[in-house]
């Protein structure tokens, strides 16, 4: 499953961050790596994009680029 | 001997909080060349030959945006004695991860540790000098906002710039890709230098602007090294890479941060940020503080109140009030002395041409103050986060809301707000699409043609059919500019959501003041010159000062009004109109009263609120051509300081004089549109 799939208020451990280049490097800088824990916190109000916290921090995301991260809950 | 520091951080990490109050007011604003990223350069208050220069915000030293290969080039190549790393104590994980890539490239540096005031009031504990021994590399506890730490901080810097002490190489890569790195660095030429160690680890990350360093006769070594390196590290040498970091960072966090117990508490920006960003009250709030904003700047019935103006109209009356004033009493002692006409006129002009920057400079200081507030404050990033999803599908981050928002009070702010987006892409996409959201210094020229050409009924919906069209053409600009001007560079939305602070004052007038600053020196000159240039057309002609209609400018109008005849007005009046607008959009009505039957001043002031017709245009226009004549002025070039304005952001002519060329081309575009269409329906 991916992180996409989670709903606010669940948790993941990161398996994979998927898609060479720009988005995944991006992902990873901050602090996406796997292994790592991530807990989706809320929906923006027209549904996307979402904020989760990673590493003690808020980092928002796109929908399409929360489903790159490979996750198991 | 004076020495350079460079500050390098993360966004939002107190970097410019801390340049602030290390430098007090001594700072010089600029950008980098090339981009429109900013370039901040101070001197220590305490110790004059210390200059600091603040690099831009950067998660990573990663070559994907123009911030962070501004800043890494800069600490590559320029070499600064030492770099001052700015943590945020309250996410140092990701902090730190800049930390380890700036300790990878070898230069002397000094950790700032930052925001321990908040660190300590949630119960946590960071063992500074631990962390110090553990890295290599000098640690100081600093708040940034009290100024607490901060001399020990610079003492520290300076030390270690003088010395050139250079941080231990931390040990990070598990063995098979560390010497794999190393033999990249070696196939580079000296493997022991820190230039060659950095770039074998940007190599093994695939790091496409390294990769073209590569001398040619090397290409292929490197090649099978990198490849690798890549089954080293179990077919994702980049991933591998980054992981070694965090894991690096985690052990070293492990050692030195002791977290309280107890589970951690909610705290006030939490709680804040659910009313904020809440799905029923996000937009309210949102629409709420957006009007504010606007309001606050541009409004002349502030709150609602009738005639009540806003804080920045105010001020700009009293500016305007006060200029005009002495500028009467200029021309008056020029006249008095018995000057000649002409020399009177140029003292005028001059003076016009400072007025008309003066005018502007209450809306830039009441509308960054307020943004600086935003901005500080956390909220300008859930501004992105809940306009986004709309933004998004014209290629645009919903920061870009703002600069087109304020677009429609005046482009000057609104210009110089686009500084807010994330990428340089967002920025000059969004600062060639500003102009067209119809500023209201071209509602009187709307007003002009629609009391004059349309029936009563109709005058609402060709004004508000208008404003439609700026925004429907900024969108399609946008759409367009995406995939065919930017397309190689890809966007996303992978960004921080800091937590709520309560900006200092400190920062807020700082910035407030820098803009206002920036604006009079470097849009300046733009305005001062093309309005006095104007002038001078527009008054005189080969035998000396005359009425503009025997002037250079008529010249030039009847010159060049064949371009116009597809768009439906080849009329020299109607050109010169086109030109005088670039001093300010307005004067399009006053150009035209003159031209056109050479109308008293109160007449034109009536017919730019729209109370009065002028009917001899009838003669050029047409009900098509008039809304063409409209929808050019409102996509052409905007007034000159809205281009000094654009000068001032892009930091390049090269940049600005393509804007100004795009919206030369969609004007004529549109309105050749407009004009062949209108035809057939009209």
């Amino acid at each position: 499953m991916t992180l996409r799939d989670l709903k606010p208020g669940q948790q993941g451990k990161v398996v994979s961050v998927g898609t060479a280049g720009a988005m995944k490097r991006r992902l990873m800088d901050m602090g996406v790596t796997p292994g790592v824990t991530v807990r989706v916190v809320k929906t923006a109000p027209l549904g996307d994009p979402v904020e989760v916290t990673v590493r003690g921090y808020e980092l928002s995301l796109r929908k399409d680029e929360a489903g790159q991260v490979e996750i198991n809950m | 001997m004076s020495i350079t520091i460079a500050l390098a951080g993360n966004p939002n990490c107190g970097k410019t909080t801390l340049f602030n109050e290390i430098t007090g007011s001594r700072q010089h604003v600029g950008n980098w060349p090339g981009v429109t990223v900013e370039k901040k350069e101070g001197i220590y208050r305490k110790d004059k030959a210390v200059s600091i220069l603040d690099l831009p915000g950067t998660y990573s030293l990663s070559p994907y945006s123009a911030e962070e290969i501004v800043a890494r080039d800069y600490i590559v190549k320029e070499k600064p004695d030492a770099v001052v790393n700015i943590v945020d104590g309250t996410s140092i994980e990701r902090n730190l991860y800049l930390t380890v890539q700036l300790m990878e490239t070898g230069i002397p540096m000094v950790i700032a540790m930052n925001m321990m005031d908040e660190v300590e009031g949630r119960g946590d504990r960071i063992d500074c000098n631990r962390l110090s021994r553990i890295l290599g590399v000098p640690v100081v506890p600093v708040v940034a906002r009290t100024g607490k730490g901060l001399e020990e901080l610079m003492e520290a810097a300076v030390t270690v710039a003088r010395s050139g002490k250079k941080p231990d190489r931390p040990d990070i890569f598990e063995y098979e890709l560390a010497e794999t790195i190393q033999l990249i660095a070696d196939a580079l030429g000296d493997g022991e230098c820190d230039e060659s160690k950095w770039r074998a680890v940007k190599l093994a990350e695939r790091d496409e602007i390294v990769g073209k360093t590569v001398p040619a006769d090397k290409k292929e070594a490197v090649e099978a090294l990198v490849n690798r390196a890549n089954q080293a590290a179990g077919g994702d040498a980049e991933a591998a890479i980054a992981d070694s970091r965090y894991q690096y960072i985690g052990k070293a966090v492990k050692e030195c941060v002791r977290r309280s117990g107890k589970d951690r508490r909610e705290t006030w920006s939490d709680k804040l940020d659910r009313i904020l960003t809440n799905r029923i009250l996000a937009l309210p709030v949102f629409a709420g503080i957006m009007y504010l904003l606007f309001a606050c700047t541009f409004s002349e019935n502030f709150l609602f109140i009738p005639g009540l103006p806003s804080p920045g109209v105010w001020l700009a009356g009293i500016v305007e009030e006060a200029w005009g004033g002495f500028a009467e009493v200029v021309t008056g002692i020029a006249k008095g002395a018995g000057a000649s006409e002409w020399a009177v006129g140029l003292v005028s002009s001059c003076l016009d041409g400072i007025g008309a920057v003066f005018g502007f400079l209450p809306l830039v200081l009441v509308l960054f103050l307020l943004m600086s507030f935003l901005e500080d404050s956390g909220y300008m990033a859930r501004v992105a986060f809940v306009m986004d999803r709309i933004f998004r599908h014209f290629g645009l981050s919903g920061r870009s809301f703002i600069p087109m928002l304020m677009g429609f009070g005046c482009s000057v702010p609104a210009l110089m707000a686009s500084r807010t987006l994330e990428s340089d892409k967002d920025r000059k996409i969004t600062m060639m699409i500003t102009p067209f959201m119809s500023c209201g210094a071209k509602l009187p020229v709307y007003a002009m043609f629609a009391a004059t050409m349309f029936s009563d009924s109709s005058q609402t919906v060709i004004i508000f059919s208008i404003y439609m069209l700026g925004i429907a053409v900024a969108v399609v600009s946008a759409l367009i500019l995406n995939k065919f001007a930017f397309k190689s560079e890809t966007s996303n939305f992978i960004m921080e959501l800091p937590a709520y602070r309560v900006p200092t004052a400190k920062s807020v007038l700082i910035h407030g003041w820098e803009k206002v600053k920036g604006f009079a020196v470097k849009a300046g000159t733009v305005i001062f010159a093309s309005t006095v240039l104007i002038w001078f057309l527009s008054n005189f002609n080969f035998s000396g000062m005359c009425d503009m209609e025997e002037s250079l400018l008529a010249v030039m109008g009847n010159g060049i009004k064949w371009i116009f005849a597809p768009l439906g007005f080849a009329d020299w009046r109607a050109s010169v109109g086109i030109v005088t607008g670039w001093i300010a959009k307005e004067n399009i009505v006053a150009t035209f009263g003159q031209l056109f039957g050479n109308v008293s001043e109160e007449t034109v002031e009536a017919i730019m609120a729209g109370e009065e017709a002028l009917p001899a245009i009838g003669e050029v226009f047409s009900k098509a051509s008039a809304y063409a004549y409209m929808a050019f002025n409102l996509l052409c070039m905007p007034c000159f300081a809205a281009v000094g304005a654009m000068k001032r952001e892009y930091g390049s002519w090269k940049w600005t004089l393509r804007a100004v060329g795009f919206q030369m081309a969609v004007a004529y575009v549109v309105a050749l549109i407009i004009n062949l269409a209108g035809g057939f329906i009209v």
